[in-house]
């Protein structure tokens, strides 16, 4: 359909091509009995102060609609930008040492990036989440598919590469769980929205530690609650293939279920964080030392059976947090509370 | 000389957005200038000058701030050639979303805040619809879904702008806003240009200092509404 054309069809037929044009009528106050009348016809009535008062000229309106249109269609298209790979092409230190080293990761793959506060996991971060191309303070570059990012596509901004996962972030909006998820839904152009919003609330709800229902306004989510709805959402609906997670915090929200969605949905995760439990969870953690990458551990088996003991330990506490948010009152012998969390080696307990 | 418009809501982070930017460029041995227009008296000057970033301040006062900026504009053009400056960005706060400070040929920026609210974008008028590109700040306080949210009610109004995220207190992001400043087109002067959109009219007795209220002291450009 040439852009001449998109002019003159009547609405109805125009909202059936692309329904999402419903909300830039909308915004014009479009009348239903008006939907037979072409697309131009609806233009030329439309009042002058109404106009006026929407920011808009009227000789721009078809353009607008063609552009909206356009950029809806990218969208819709780029509903799940696959790649196979990032590589990240090391730069240098603060002190202009060269880092060596070039890091492939896939989706599916957690990585870890530990060090001490102002060591540069955020600049790392940092560069991952702008596709550094040789054009930041470490001098890194990142590849896509093995090769250097489409410009058009990434270097714009047109698509976010990277969605992220803080404690600092909460919820400000004043809607219920449903409402939330129908609006981030729509945002993406999904088409049954009720089925998404019904799988990342189960979901949420999985990961939760305390059950909340579609109804509960997002802002009365307590920390675990609304840190599940985000991991769910982000899981289920970011169209971007990269989660980055700054610590997340282990009350309330089952960490190791989170990590396996994010897996499951073929996310590349990179998690900063200073939590043996969580660090462990990666594959492999990048050490950050003096704004480069210093070292990259691979997680071995010993550490693997050391987290499975770990773990142990955590449950013991969450046992604790339990008991005395009930209101309980401690006092046990502490060897034999933690009796079955220290075993003979040989005998890692089950996870 | 690059010339930038960037214009936004007051309190949505320009003068940060832009903080955070200019470090990046005087690391790499641009020289730049900031003209802030302003409504009332604004402490931001001190911010720019504490950077050590040459800053001229106008105040609006008793005029609307657009028809300010747009009768100060050219000379301030040739302050910034005067100076030398290779970029000269020019800050102004939108104080009523009817503003439109943006200049054709002249690359223009708006910036939003995602805590603004998700219906936010549409009530904004020209200073977004018209900006090439759009940054949106404070995206390290909210949840993954209200930013991505957020960015596409932008997208819906403003469906030919860059959108891209900065985070104004780390500079995080501003990568991204610095590609675009660095393909700007170059201004040696503004006689003649055209703005984007037609600034807000204004030109009635209470433009010219009336304070009495009631239909007789109202003369010129009025608009009533309709009680009936």
């Amino acid at each position: 359909m040439t852009d001449r054309d998109l002019l003159h069809i009547p609405i109805a037929l125009l909202l059936i091509r692309h329904p999402y044009a419903k909300d830039f009528f909308t915004i014009l106050g479009l009348p239903s009995t008006a939907r037979q009348v072409t697309v131009e016809a609806f233009f030329a009535s439309l009042d002058q102060d109404h106009i006026d008062n929407l920011g808009l000229i009227r000789e721009e309106l078809g353009l607008r609609l063609e552009a909206f249109i356009a950029q809806m269609e990218k969208l819709k298209s780029g509903k799940a930008p696959t790649l196979q790979s990032i590589t990240l092409c090391g730069g240098r230190d603060k002190d202009g040492r060269l880092e060596n080293i070039r890091l492939e990761l896939r989706p599916g793959d957690v990585v870890s990036v530990v060090g001490p506060t102002g060591s540069g996991k955020s600049r790392l971060l940092a560069d991952v989440e702008c596709l550094a191309q040789g054009d930041t303070p470490s001098g890194r570059h990142l590849l896509i598919d093995g090769q250097a990012p489409d410009e058009s596509l990434w270097l714009g901004g047109e698509q976010r590469l990277v969605a992220q996962l803080s404690q600092n972030m909460n919820f400000v909006m004043d809607v219920s769980v449903r409402e939330f998820l129908t609006l981030h839904a729509d945002s993406r152009l999904v088409t049954d929205s009720e089925a998404a919003v019904a799988q990342i609330f189960s979901t949420a709800v999985l990961l939760a530690g305390e059950p909340f229902t579609l109804d509960t306004p997002v802002t009365a989510l307590s920390g675990g609650q609304s840190r599940a709805l985000m991991i769910a959402d982000v899981a289920c609906l970011s169209a971007s293939p990269i989660v980055l997670i700054d610590e997340i915090e282990n009350a309330g929200v089952d960490r190791r279920k989170a990590l396996d969605l994010l897996v499951k949905q073929e996310k590349i995760v990179l998690l900063a964080t200073h939590d043996p439990l969580l660090a462990l969870l990666g594959q492999r953690r990048l050490v950050i030392r003096n704004g480069g990458i210093a070292d990259i551990i691979a997680t071995s088996d010993v550490e693997r059976t050391l987290l499975h003991k770990l773990n142990s330990f955590d449950r013991k506490f969450s046992e604790l947090r339990d008991r005395v948010r009930h209101g309980q009152r401690l006092n046990f012998d502490l060897d034999e509370f933690l009796a079955e969390c220290i075993r003979p080696a040989g005998h890692p307990g089950e996870d | 000389m690059k010339l930038v418009t960037v214009a936004g809501p007051p309190s949505s982070g320009k003068t940060s957005v832009i903080l955070r930017l200019a470090e990046e460029l005087l690391k790499d041995g641009l020289s730049l200038g900031v003209i802030k227009f302003d409504c009332l008296s604004s402490e931001d000057e001190h911010r720019y000058a504490k950077a050590a970033i040459p800053v001229k301040l106008g105040l609006a006062g008793g005029l609307c701030p657009d028809h300010f900026f747009v009768a100060n504009i050219e000379e301030g053009v040739q302050w910034g050639r005067r100076s030398g400056f290779d970029l000269l960005i020019c800050e102004s706060a939108g104080l009523c979303n009817r503003c439109s400070p943006h200049i054709r040929e002249v690359l223009a920026v708006c910036v939003v805040d995602n805590l603004s609210g998700v219906h936010t974008p549409a009530k904004i008028g020209p200073m977004l619809k018209t900006a090439d590109v759009v940054v949106i700040t404070k995206g390290d306080v909210v949840s993954q879904a209200e930013r991505e949210v957020f960015a596409f009610r932008v997208k819906q109004v403003n469906p030919r702008a860059a959108v891209m995220p900065v985070n104004g207190l780390t500079g995080q992001g501003s990568l991204m806003l610095q590609r675009q400043l660095r393909n700007a087109p170059d201004t040696q002067a503004l006689e003649g240009v055209r703005l984007r959109f037609s600034m807000p009219a204004a030109l009635c007795s209470y433009c010219l200092g009336e304070t009495r209220i009631g239909p007789d002291c109202q003369i010129g450009n009025i608009k009533t509404m309709d009680f009936s």
